[in-house]
């Protein structure tokens, strides 16, 4: 089985094939970044970035003086703060980057296929001598590419310009922890480039799968914590007399349940335990058990990640499955004028 | 036949109850024109795309160059150019530039695709327009840069989907010119499929007309034409005035005088003044004795059938005529006669 595998990939035909694909994904990853709306939006990135984290600094600045005042410290991690604290009149960097980066996404992919239709372009690519699903694995590639070229370049001139203007100095595993943070925003994002690209597989107007795209994302952002907390109070309902702990807990647990499909909840999910090491759990049970008992103490970085591991891993598998669906439409698609 | 280099065997394509081809069997030799003639929504486009790989057949193959086309489908976009109907090109690069891109698609250096796609550009005349965007360039530019593209992966065998289509005569000519000069001169061999019957002609070695999904007649044009005669359908066109007389008279009355010559089957007026005749034998020696023998003058006579008008008249304007129909009744008689006419021409050849 491996060795076929092996002789394949030796063959004529998928040399061709991988000869076709880098110069395709060439050009696409040039389409990009030759793009005015991926420019616009990058700098629209790095300006709420600098922005963002200038608020910060006031914020913990004042909050450092109060806390000297009484004669206490803030936190080991305080380089952390940077990312996570909003200001007093703007958002922390990783909520922008939960509630923008679907945007950046959506902006990169919705088009993909459908435009390539619409220019008569499809059916000509299609005849160069690639397999079918070259073009939407390059496609899909470059997106993420310049996901994680944009994210990065974003990312770490928002912590160059943290240290210069703070003067905090990072701990080499803050470091590690905004790595890891940039890596998620990475996936989180690329969820919804996958979501979009599938869009445009199935819309035959960009217009269409953009809209789509923005009512999905408007939907699982904002509505469906609602919908979840009205679901989990219907079915157990707190308020009333007959209401147990369990009750309370089943209430807890499908609204968490319900919320967990939200690639952004998911992405909060993550930023709040990995950019925070004082937060322990994300679980209920163990928060509450942990609330009277518990000692101030970090979590290092091993022990955040196991605990936000199932959201990460989540969060891949909702861009495999996006991508997947659009894999799917794409090879079934009739390929004509 | 002795080198076919595509062939298809009971090749058929449904979607869902449509049948848009039905056990095509097709033979194109290397190096031939091969036209490929029907009404929109023939199942023209449907074949080109099951030939290229693009399309999976519902049963039957196709085989060009001796690889199946659906199973080595890549061996096969290999060898075959395809210049798709209203090709289109990337709007925000230069005609150069989507040319060099097709060029290094398969396997050339940027390099050598440059050198090659300024060659082209001087051959399809489009060297004026190369580097400006391909998003300004004119539906005629447009296909011109398309057989460019194609000659870009220098195909031994190039597949056109209506390539004239919405270009104006001059281009037409032109582009024509040059199709048939891809052939002679580089000796590729051609199909294109086209529903305008005079650009065919001025192209194709052979022809199939392909009405419904089926190929009801296949070969040179001429040998069309002989096939209709072989059995007993002669046509002829004339124009002929009697001095002296109005013009509404001498019609009527040269009508009446043909419809006593036997074997005329039809009579039919034509928008042009001229008269269409419809016969089972050879009538001219008849036909001329009698014109002289009432005093009429002969001014214009056509022989029909040695071209594709009459065949394109009989078989596939009838199928464009009921495909357009709204009166479902009408149609169906229409189809039916068409059906016979088919059954006619294949069979009566056949024996």
């Amino acid at each position: 089985m491996w060795t076929d595998f092996c002789t394949d990939l030796q063959s004529d035909d998928s040399r061709t094939n991988r000869h076709g694909f880098k110069v395709l994904y060439l050009k696409e990853f040039a389409d990009i970044l030759s793009s005015k709306r991926f420019w616009v939006m990058f700098f629209l990135f790095l300006l709420i970035g600098i922005v963002s984290v200038r608020g910060a600094i006031s914020t913990i600045g004042q909050a450092s003086q109060q806390a000297q005042q009484q004669g206490a410290s803030l936190t080991d991690y305080l380089f952390l703060t940077l990312f996570t604290t909003s200001g007093s009149s703007i958002y922390s960097f990783s909520t922008f980057v939960g509630f923008l980066g679907p945007i950046f996404g959506i902006m990169l992919g919705f088009d993909a296929i459908n435009n390539e239709a619409a220019q008569g372009t499809l059916n000509r690519l299609a005849a160069q001598p690639i397999y079918r699903d070259t073009i939407i694995n390059a496609k899909f590639l470059a997106g993420a590419t310049a996901v994680f070229a944009a994210v990065f370049a974003v990312g770490l001139w928002v912590t160059g310009l943290g240290l210069l203007i703070s003067g905090i100095e990072p701990q080499p595993e803050e470091f590690v922890r905004i790595v890891v943070f940039l890596l998620v925003s990475v996936i989180y994002i690329c969820v919804w480039l996958a979501i979009s690209i599938l869009f445009s597989t199935i819309s035959r107007h960009a217009a269409t799968s953009a809209l789509a795209c923005i009512a999905l994302w408007l939907f699982l952002t904002m509505f469906l914590s609602l919908f979840a907390t009205g679901l989990a109070g219907l079915l157990f309902p707190v308020n009333s007399q007959s209401a147990t702990i369990s009750t309370a807990l089943g209430y807890y647990n499908l609204q968490v349940g319900i919320s967990r499909i939200s690639p952004y909840y998911l992405f909060s999910e993550v930023t709040q335990v990995l950019m925070n090491p004082n937060v322990h759990s994300l679980d209920i049970m163990s928060t509450l058990a942990s609330q009277d008992s518990q000692v101030a103490s970090y979590l290092p970085i091993g022990q955040s990640l196991l605990q936000i591991w199932p959201q990460i891993v989540a969060m891949f598998a909702e861009m495999v499955a996006g991508f997947a669906i659009a894999y799917i439409c794409f090879m079934k698609k009739e390929i004509r004028a | 036949m002795a080198d076919v280099i595509i062939r298809t065997r009971d090749l058929v394509k449904r979607y869902g109850d449509i049948t848009a081809v039905d056990h095509l069997n097709l033979d194109i030799c290397r190096g031939e024109v091969f036209g490929l003639l029907g009404p929109n929504g023939a199942g023209k486009t449907t074949t080109t795309l099951m030939l290229l790989g693009l399309t999976d057949p519902t049963s039957g193959h196709a085989w060009i160059d001796g690889h199946d086309c659906t199973r080595s489908a890549l061996t096969v976009k290999k060898e075959v150019g395809y210049l798709p109907d209203n090709v289109g090109f990337y709007g925000d690069m230069t005609g150069r530039e989507n040319l060099v891109f097709t060029g290094e698609m398969n396997g050339l250096t940027k390099k050598e695709a440059n050198e090659r796609a300024t060659g082209l550009l001087e051959r399809v005349g489009m060297t004026f327009a190369a580097d400006r965007n391909a998003g300004t360039y004119s539906r005629g530019m447009r296909q011109r840069l398309g057989i460019a593209d194609v000659l870009m992966k220098d195909p031994k065998i190039i597949i056109m989907d209506e390539p004239t289509l919405g270009i104006d005569p001059a281009g037409m000519h032109e582009l024509t010119a040059l199709i048939r000069e891809l052939s002679v001169k580089d000796g590729r061999t051609i199909l294109i499929s086209s529903h305008e019957l005079y650009q065919i002609q001025a192209i194709s070695d052979r022809v199939g007309i392909f009405v419904d999904g089926k190929m009801i007649a296949c070969g040179r044009i001429g040998d069309l034409g002989r096939q209709l005669q072989n059995e007993g359908l002669y046509m002829l066109d004339i124009k002929a005035e009697k001095e002296g007389m109005e013009r509404a008279a001498s019609d009527s009355l040269l009508q009446t005088i043909l419809k006593g010559i036997p074997d005329i089957t039809v009579l039919k007026k034509q928008p042009d003044g001229s008269l269409h005749i419809e016969a089972k034998t050879n009538i001219e020696g008849s036909l001329l004795a009698v014109l002289v023998g009432n005093g009429f003058v002969l001014r214009e006579m056509h022989e029909r059938g040695g071209d594709l008008d009459e065949i394109y008249r009989k078989y596939f304007e009838k199928a464009g005529e009921s495909d357009g129909g709204t009166d479902t009744e009408q149609s169906g008689t229409e189809k039916h006669g068409l059906k016979e006419d088919v059954d006619r021409l294949l069979h009566r050849s056949a024996k």
